[in-house]
């Protein structure tokens, strides 16, 4: 018989799956919960129980809010015409307010305060988020790997959106909300700032970005490699090594020399994962700030590779120039 | 069997997605040093067709005879020419640019030829002055080669490639209809989001199209997120107009380095200040000569950029020079003083001279 991988699982049908015991005073979760064939397919079969609470509900509000604050606006720069919002909508966004306002707490609302209010709604839901993934993981009696790795992500959205433009004093620093303004966004981003490839912590985030990749394909690759042997019961194999686990660990001495164990490929993956948006965050800081000009500032410092010159002189200083 | 069929749709569509957008041939040049990505990229399934260049009138008359002066009434620009060569230019100009129903009566009244009743002859008096200019003081830009009337009107009476300012949202202070001058598919910007309003203030004002900072640490210098986009526009259109990819001009490790960039960035320079020079001193004057179906929805005339020329080839016309057919149009004027870098000192004056004429 083939090995049964996520094609051919056998999905059990019993009494739903309630997890272990609660501390007292933790919510009931109550039996809401179902079997899906099809999600069966993708992970568990079982759908629910959902914890929603306060703070989820909360932070849905607001995620919500911010949604509709954007699109309402993106539909209204159209005249309110759904076919025009339909076949525009990767052009449209909602605007940060204009480098007349600087750093202006409250612009009117057409000039500026819709794109704060929505960014403040976002930013609300997301540290909402945040602290429920901290409560739900102490209330499971958890590490906070989960929360963490998400606040290293909230980082960068923040620095980009808020702490920068703030260091800059102007909220036109500040990233759009739309799909091709965000992109037209950072390409102009990086030409402002003579070439963001030459921010070092750019180099360090791409790094972590690209090494988060290959991780991930080495890590799931070995462990569906092994599942023939149940190396996917990962946790067991920590504790009680089966031929999966040392095959996988021998797999990748033969190859490269040296192997991660069971434990520790997943703080890799994690490092590698959070260290991704930290560094990004640190680079966004400094530019402006710190840096103006990243190509020159790696000229400066060795750091940007000296080809030839072309001989091409800036026409604006030759003599007699016109305007 | 389905799986085997799944499975080679699944690698179909890997290899259709790896292609990327962009299909068809490419031919891809070297233009800068090695390893810097200075490559010229050619979609060979959407180059220009070449331009057609219409046949000559009749072979240009020589020099000498009755001066135009002498044998008409009215003629204020080209009057030093012979009766021979003018004749022949008005030959050529009713090829290069009056529609073939019109001809002559175009611009000139069939009863009196003198007349400036017609908008049309002065404009096309003012845009002889603006093709000479052209040819004599902005050779930075268009080299031996020169312009005619053709190189823009192509045989259409207005060309085809003309911009003018763009009406504003109706309320600047509500969010209705205002995508606050981008956001919009716009073949002015390469259908990118990037605003297009550059035009009013790059090619027919002063504007500063320079945003990086000449400093590695912080200084004085201040440039918006905004104006960067706005100078990307810019970049764009001229990226359109010309058919090239940026690195024909830039170098993508550094845009604003001159000593990374090629020639080519040079001319452009010089090229973005002709065009400043033909709207500022020779267009837009023209706003109370025009009626209001040749003038944009805020009043301004059309205007010219890098399309208007060059129509999608980085050499207009593929190169072909027609200035042997109008001598006159690079003849430094008699009047005026040679100058050593362009200059747009004479406009004033000529601006008096159609504000007379009218």
């Amino acid at each position: 018989m083939r090995y049964q991988n996520m094609f051919t699982q056998v999905q059990l049908r019993g009494p739903l799956e309630k997890g272990p015991p609660l501390p007292p005073g933790s919510f009931a979760r109550g039996d809401l919960a179902i079997y899906n064939y099809w999600a069966g397919k993708l992970g568990a079969a079982q759908i629910g129980p959902i914890y929603l609470g306060k703070l989820g509900i909360a932070s849905l509000v607001c995620a919500f809010l911010a949604f509709e604050i954007i699109g309402l606006n993106m539909w209204a720069s159209v005249n309110w015409d759904p076919i025009q919002f339909a076949r525009q909508l990767p052009w449209l966004a909602l605007e940060p307010p204009g480098p007349q306002w600087g750093f202006t707490l409250a612009v009117p609302l057409a000039e500026g305060g819709w794109w704060q209010m929505a960014g403040f709604f976002m930013t609300a839901a997301l540290l909402l988020w945040l602290v429920r993934t901290f409560r739900r993981a102490s209330a499971l009696g958890l590490g906070n790997h989960v929360p963490w790795a998400f606040a290293a992500g909230i980082s960068l959205i923040l620095t980009l959106g808020f702490i920068r433009p703030m260091l800059m004093g102007s909220w036109s620093e500040a990233v759009p909300f739309g799909i091709f303004p965000h992109l037209d966004w950072t390409a102009a981003f990086s030409i402002r700032y003579g070439n963001l490839f030459y921010n070092p912590f750019h180099c360090l985030s791409i790094v972590f970005l690209y090494g988060s990749t290959l991780l991930f394909a080495m890590h799931g690759a070995t462990i569906l490699a092994v599942g023939r042997y149940g190396g996917e019961r990962e946790i067991e194999q920590i504790t009680d090594r089966g031929t999966a686990s040392e095959r996988a660990a021998l797999f990748w001495r033969w190859t490269m020399g040296f192997n991660a164990t069971m434990e520790s490929i997943h703080r890799w993956a994690w490092w590698f994962a959070v260290l991704c948006p930290l560094t990004g965050a640190i680079g966004i800081l400094l530019t402006g700030t710190v840096v103006d000009n990243w190509y020159l500032w790696a000229v400066e410092h060795g750091y940007a590779p000296g080809y030839p010159s072309t001989g091409v002189i800036d026409p604006a200083t030759l003599p007699g120039a016109p305007q | 069997m389905t799986r085997t069929m799944i499975k080679v749709a699944a690698a179909t569509i890997g290899l259709i997605l790896l292609a990327g957008c962009e299909l068809g041939p490419k031919d891809t040049a070297q233009v800068g040093y090695r390893g810097t990505g200075m490559n010229l990229i050619v979609d060979k399934d959407n180059v220009p067709p070449p331009a057609t260049i219409p046949p000559i009138a009749y072979p240009l008359p020589p020099e000498g005879g009755d001066s135009a002066a002498s044998a008409y009434q009215n003629v204020p620009v080209l009057g030093s020419m012979s009766k021979d060569r003018f004749d022949h230019m008005m030959a050529q100009i009713n090829q290069w640019v009056a529609p073939a129903e019109q001809g002559c009566n175009y611009c000139h009244n069939p009863e009196n030829m003198a007349s400036d009743e017609k908008y049309t002859k002065i404009v096309a008096r003012r845009m002889l002055l603006m093709t000479r200019q052209i040819n004599t003081n902005w050779s930075s830009h268009v080299k031996q080669t020169g312009v005619t009337c053709f190189t823009c009107h192509r045989g259409q009476p207005v060309p085809a490639n003309i911009w003018a300012q763009e009406e504003g949202p109706p309320n600047p202070r509500s969010i209705r209809g205002n995508k606050r001058g981008q956001n919009t598919p716009n073949p002015a910007v390469a259908y990118a989001s990037l605003p297009a309003g550059g035009f009013s203030e790059y090619l027919a004002g002063n504007g500063n199209i320079r945003v990086a900072s000449t400093k590695a640490l912080p200084s004085d210098h201040k440039a918006s997120i905004q104006a960067t986009e706005k100078t990307y526009g810019l970049m764009m259109h001229t990226t359109q107009a010309l058919g090239v990819n940026c690195t024909f001009c830039h170098n993508s490790q550094s845009f604003a380095a001159w000593n990374r960039s090629r020639a080519q960035r040079a001319q452009a320079w010089y090229g973005i200040r002709m065009v400043r020079d033909a709207n500022n001193s020779y267009i837009t004057p023209l706003a109370s000569v025009f009626p209001a179906n040749r003038k944009g929805p805020m009043g301004d005339p059309y205007k010219v950029n890098c399309t208007t020329c060059h129509q999608g080839v980085n050499k207009p016309l593929g190169g072909v020079s027609m200035t042997d057919q109008a001598p006159w149009l690079i003849q430094a004027p008699a009047a005026a003083a040679p100058a050593p870098a362009p200059s747009i000192a004479m406009a004033p004056a000529t601006g008096t001279q159609v504000a007379a004429a009218q």
